[in-house]
């Protein structure tokens, strides 16, 4: 384990809601119990006044940072920002990380057990928003007792959230930081989120989405996550780790059997990706992704983020062709017309999306000194 | 140019703006670079001020210290920002480098009720006789590049400025210029800055 980690960490669950007082979703349906498991890392000050919030990604979780176990081989998924002395720093502020709902490793989704039933939900759970998403983060964090965070940060999916926040509870933050996202999904997004939930919906182990305890879709689910690698690289970056490179041979072999580096790749990252996460929630959760349209929700982008209160960073990368710079630049402009006070940096980096988790260096130079500023904001 | 030739020239005109700029206005720095003097009007002068650079290592440099920035290219013009939306808009030491100098003043004085200006006077003395007695382009301690790597690729004399803001409409409501090491705004110099002042501010406005 290395030095400035934040270790073994636990995870924790805090259930919500009753038939009275259920989540109300924005479909108008409405979910109870909810459970919302949360890791914490570093420790509340005395006024709870420097909790900040981590927003997951698409295939992110609660765990954040630090390891599970000590022979785990994976650590959480910021790892390399958050801990002792790193640039999100667990000295000085109080990290909470909770996996959305909707979600597969802990809080309610779609393969958590129906009270009403008893058995997993499986298509019969409601269809899910990124607000509502946030909805249930905002109960979490009363129960915490925190009154206001010091800020939340998402990247990608996490970014949308970041989004939701700042708009249904202005004054719930001091500073947000939205990184490699956007207000909307483009059409070409849409399309790569339907090519992904065709391959799981079409798989014969689907079942309609009611396959717990069988094997499932894991064809399906695999070709939807190495389709949504391939949207997470660049194509230099593709290029660069893999070129035209052989998995095993100097040769062709003239067969039909995957030979090319990136080819193995692909298939690596969509089965080990399958021993890891739910079908139903990933197309849950894409589908969320797909509805989250701030302007359409809230009106213009100007108008929308007219109640806004705290200082708002944006940061986009430069071959992220997936949430683009131009995207982010609609959320800046919104934000500028209401006179606010926001910074937009597009870091300039091969990486394609995927480098708001890789270029930890750039990213770390711009949050660590605006975390720090946000204390007068 | 390096820090320390963008420091030589700046520190100089830093003094001179931040008098210039009334206590709590608003303020764009557009080409704020690493962000010195906006911290200054803000810390003297209690302005709300953010900047706009293309360079993501000054960029950084400005949230450091507490200012907001945005990443933006000024030949692309201000279309992010409404009209009228700063009392004052800063251009300073930048507008020698822009492709499209003339849709760079359009757009501050569109986004601001005054500009503020601050170029190199390539009319000055020195730089004349430098072309005039040795047939090369002149290159001096503030601007010691050649012309293959200058980053000042709109070179302008004070004259030639003053006689774009009458073709632009543009109002020319105060102007001082740096003669030795001293700004002055007297009537004298005013006379002759084309010739003796190696830099000149200009606070604009538009008669439109």
């Amino acid at each position: 384990m290395e030095r400035n980690s934040v270790g073994i960490v636990k995870e924790h669950t805090f259930t919500f809601g009753s038939e009275d007082d259920p989540l109300k979703l924005e479909s108008g349906h409405t979910l109870w119990p909810v459970d919302i498991v949360y890791e914490m890392y570093g420790e509340p000050n005395e006024d709870r006044s420097n909790a900040i919030y981590l927003a997951h990604a698409l295939s992110g979780d609660a765990h954040a940072a630090g390891y599970h176990h000590p022979n785990d081989k994976r650590t959480g998924w910021w790892d390399d920002m958050v801990g002792p002395g790193k640039p999100l720093d667990t000295n000085k502020y109080w990290f909470i990380c909770s996996n959305i709902i909707g979600g597969c490793k802990g809080s309610t989704g779609p393969g958590s057990i129906n009270p009403k039933t008893g058995a997993q939900y499986c298509l019969d759970f409601p269809v899910i928003t990124i607000g509502d998403m946030v909805d249930a983060q905002k109960r979490l964090i009363d129960h915490l007792g925190i009154s206001k965070l010091h800020s939340i940060i998402g990247g990608s999916m996490g970014g949308f959230q970041v989004l939701e926040w700042m708009i249904r509870y202005p004054d719930m933050y001091r500073s947000a930081i939205s990184v490699a996202s956007s207000a909307k999904l483009t059409a070409q997004g849409l399309a790569f989120n339907a090519v992904g939930r065709n391959a799981i919906q079409t798989d014969p182990g689907w079942e309609n989405g009611c396959y717990y305890g069988r094997t499932g879709p894991v064809n399906g689910l695999s070709v939807a996550r190495m389709i949504g690698h391939i949207t997470y690289l660049s194509e230099p970056s593709l290029d660069e780790k893999f070129g035209r490179k052989l998995q095993s041979a100097d040769r062709y072999s003239y067969d039909l059997q995957p030979e090319f580096a990136v080819d193995s790749y692909l298939n690596y990252q969509g089965k080990s990706f399958t021993e890891r996460f739910d079908a139903n929630s990933y197309i849950y959760i894409t589908k969320a992704m797909e509805y989250f349209d701030i302007a359409r929700t809230y009106g213009p982008l100007e108008e929308a983020f007219s109640v806004v209160k705290g200082k708002t960073l944006i940061i986009s990368y430069s071959s992220d062709w997936l949430f683009t710079t131009p995207q982010a630049r609609d959320i800046v402009r919104a934000l500028m017309t209401n006179a606010l006070d926001v910074s937009f940096i597009e870091i300039n980096s091969p990486y394609g999306h995927d480098a708001f988790l890789v270029e930890v260096e750039q990213l770390s130079r711009i949050l660590v000194p605006f975390l720090e500023s946000a204390w007068d904001a | 140019m390096t820090e320390q030739q963008i420091n030589t020239i700046m520190r100089n005109d830093l003094k001179s703006i931040v008098n210039l700029i009334p206590e709590k206005s608003s303020v764009l720095d557009l080409g704020c670079g690493n962000g010195l003097l906006l911290a200054e009007l803000i810390e003297k002068k209690g302005v709300r001020g953010r900047g706009i650079d293309i360079d993501e290592n000054n960029l950084i440099q400005c949230v450091e210290r507490g200012i907001s920035v945005s990443q933006s290219d000024l030949d692309g013009g201000l279309i992010d920002y409404p009209d009228k939306t700063y009392d004052y808009v800063i251009l300073n030491q930048t507008l020698q480098v822009t492709t499209k100098p003339e849709i760079v003043i359009r757009e501050m004085l569109r986004v601001g009720k005054y500009g503020i200006v601050g170029f190199p006077n390539f009319g000055y003395w020195k730089l004349r006789k430098d072309l005039l007695m040795n047939g090369r382009m002149p290159k001096s301690k503030d601007l010691p590049f050649e012309w293959f790597n200058t980053p000042n690729i709109r070179l302008l004399t004070i004259l030639d400025f003053q006689e774009f803001c009458k073709l632009e409409e543009v109002e020319i409501t105060h102007e001082e210029f740096l003669i030795g090491q001293s700004w002055s705004a007297s009537s004298f110099w005013k006379l002759f800055a084309n010739l003796f002042a190696k830099s000149g501010i200009f606070i604009i406005t538009s008669r439109v």
